[in-house]
């Protein structure tokens, strides 16, 4: 296959349509509006929908319809769209319908600036809406990931039927590399059993969030968790650079895990063993692989472009055994190599320190 | 080995695509490369500045704080990128708009006269092709002809009529920078 030069905003929506999606309804938002202005030229050729909503709450409300009805179903916004869109996606969760929704998260709090961010992190792993559930949230380190993540993204949607976000940034949607783009996948005729089809021969279904009934609404989330438990099990993913040998790793996720990638390399010329733990999902979290990972390491620097919103996760699962320092821009900085590099410096030097080495 | 270039100009002058074109040639030739774009509020009416990152291996970082080259395109861009250039890199500046003599001796420097060479090719919107290949003259990251075949593939249709001046633009920098001495 050949390689193109993409834009990481057009590939996700190149591969969505490559993955067959059949509807996108959404709002602009920079840093993600190239893929709106990609979805309304490319859906009408192919005579899927494309519908440029009122607001980023008509359109989340847009997708839960076309979920309902079995479609193949998504959005686009940038952090504070996916806000508005809260109380859509819990309709979603506690209806059990699949959708897609892609975060190109932006500084904030409020509305911030256009620069990328990571400060999305809770609100998408923890909070994604009211009640209990978690979104699938893969978060894409290369355009060509970003490509590869949203090829699987609508299976996964529908083998869970849950939603599935795909977490970038400003710096991932805005970029370019080269991609491999997936082949095209014929349109999917079949409607789930379960969709809102009209009855014809058959009983009603009914899609509903709404469980009057205390013990009924218990079941109901009885399920779900047992769902999401499956979920958990099944859906980690990671990716190891360089730690079979590591005595100080990195934790970084999406466009800081690649940073810190390069920041790895420069600590390793300089003579420190590090390596790079870079979650893809981060729920579910990979907890067990770091788990791992944390029980024979010197040390632990997670980056990100939030005030230190993952680390939670990594120190609940580090638990002790190694520091964890933290290392955090927000308002659209992004870190540079060099600053991950010099906390890993910071950090073998305090543990040679420690261990009496005063060299 | 990774090279870093950043291109920077005022918006319109084409920094963007310059760099665009640099990437699509690296590609082309089998590198990887990262090309990312100032998107930010100076894209709204300030300079406007994209980074190039072309190496052998899967690029890490796509963002630089001491990049290898610089193109500045304007006087803003000078004195910006002027004090980042990576020890040993390369600066090459536009001396038809630019005037003032660099401040650093650990830097190699190159005047290029882009404006006037842009305009005996044709056009002053030729500045920005004119200044990648005197890049390409002191730092051979790609071969002229994988950026020509760059230039015919993704110029922008409204400029079709341009894609010849783009080609001749291309090979006067660079041919402007070969004649002259590094400092």
């Amino acid at each position: 296959m050949a390689r193109e030069l993409w834009k990481g905003n057009e590939a996700l929506a190149e591969a969505a349509i490559r993955a067959g999606v059949d509807a996108f309804f959404g709002y602009p938002i920079t840093p993600q509006t190239e893929l709106l202005e990609y979805m309304a030229r490319r859906m009408p050729e192919l005579g899927r929908t494309f519908l440029q909503a009122e607001s980023e709450i008509g359109a989340i409300n847009m997708v839960y319809g076309a979920a309902c009805a079995g479609a193949r179903a998504m959005t686009s916004s940038s952090s504070p769209g996916i806000s508005l869109m809260q109380e859509g996606l819990s309709y979603i969760a506690g209806s059990e319908v699949p959708c897609v929704l892609v975060d190109i998260m932006r500084g904030g709090p409020g509305l911030g600036n256009i620069q990328p961010g990571q400060a999305d992190y809770f609100q998408l792993t923890r909070s994604a809406g009211h009640g209990d559930f978690h979104p699938l949230v893969l978060a894409p380190a290369t355009v060509q990931e970003a490509v590869d993540l949203m090829t699987i993204s609508f299976d996964l949607a529908f083998q869970y039927r849950t939603i599935v976000i795909i977490a970038g940034d400003g710096a991932l949607g805005q970029m370019m590399e080269p991609v491999t783009l997936p082949p095209m996948r014929p349109p999917r005729q079949e409607r789930p059993a379960w969709a809102l089809t009209g009855v014809d021969g058959r009983q009603p279904n009914i899609i509903t969030s709404l469980y009057l009934d205390a013990d009924e609404l218990e079941q109901v989330n009885l399920r779900l968790q047992a769902k999401l438990a499956r979920i958990a099990a099944a859906e980690q993913r990671w990716e190891c650079y360089l730690t079979d040998d590591a005595d100080f790793l990195v934790v970084a996720f999406g466009t800081v895990a690649r940073i810190a990638r390069t920041a790895v390399r420069t600590a390793r010329a300089a003579g420190i063993r590090a390596g790079l733990f870079r979650p893809i999902s981060l729920w579910p979290f990979p907890a067990p692989a770091l788990d791992q990972l944390a029980a024979r390491v010197k040390g632990v620097v997670v980056a990100e472009m939030n005030a230190g919103q993952m680390v939670e996760d990594v120190r609940l699962i580090v638990r002790g055994r190694a520091p964890v320092r933290f290392l955090g821009r927000t308002g659209g900085v992004i870190p540079l190599p060099d600053e991950i590099a010099s906390e890993l410096t910071h950090m073998a030097r305090i543990d040679a320190h420690a261990n009496g080495d005063r060299g | 080995m990774e090279t870093s270039i950043i291109i920077s100009g005022f918006g319109g002058q084409g920094a963007l695509f310059a760099g665009q074109v640099l990437a699509y040639a690296a590609m082309e030739s089998g590198k990887e490369v990262t090309w990312i774009p100032s998107y930010g509020p100076e894209m709204r009416g300030g300079t406007a500045h994209c980074t190039v990152v072309i190496g052998d291996e899967p690029i890490g970082a796509p963002l630089v704080r001491n990049p290898d080259c610089v193109i500045a395109m304007n006087l803003p861009s000078v004195d910006k990128y002027t004090p980042l250039v990576k020890v040993g890199g390369l600066l090459l500046y536009d001396s038809t708009l630019v005037k003032q003599s660099l401040l650093r001796d650990d830097i190699v420097s190159a005047a290029v006269p882009a404006h006037d060479i842009a305009l005996r090719c044709g056009s002053h919107q030729l500045v920005n092709i004119v200044m990648l290949g005197a890049l390409l003259a002191r730092c051979p990251l790609v071969e002229l002809p994988a950026v020509e075949q760059a230039l015919r593939a993704h110029l922008p249709e409204r400029h079709a009529d341009l894609l010849r001046p783009n080609i001749v633009a291309l090979h006067a920098g660079a041919a402007y920078t070969a004649s002259q001495p590094a400092v």
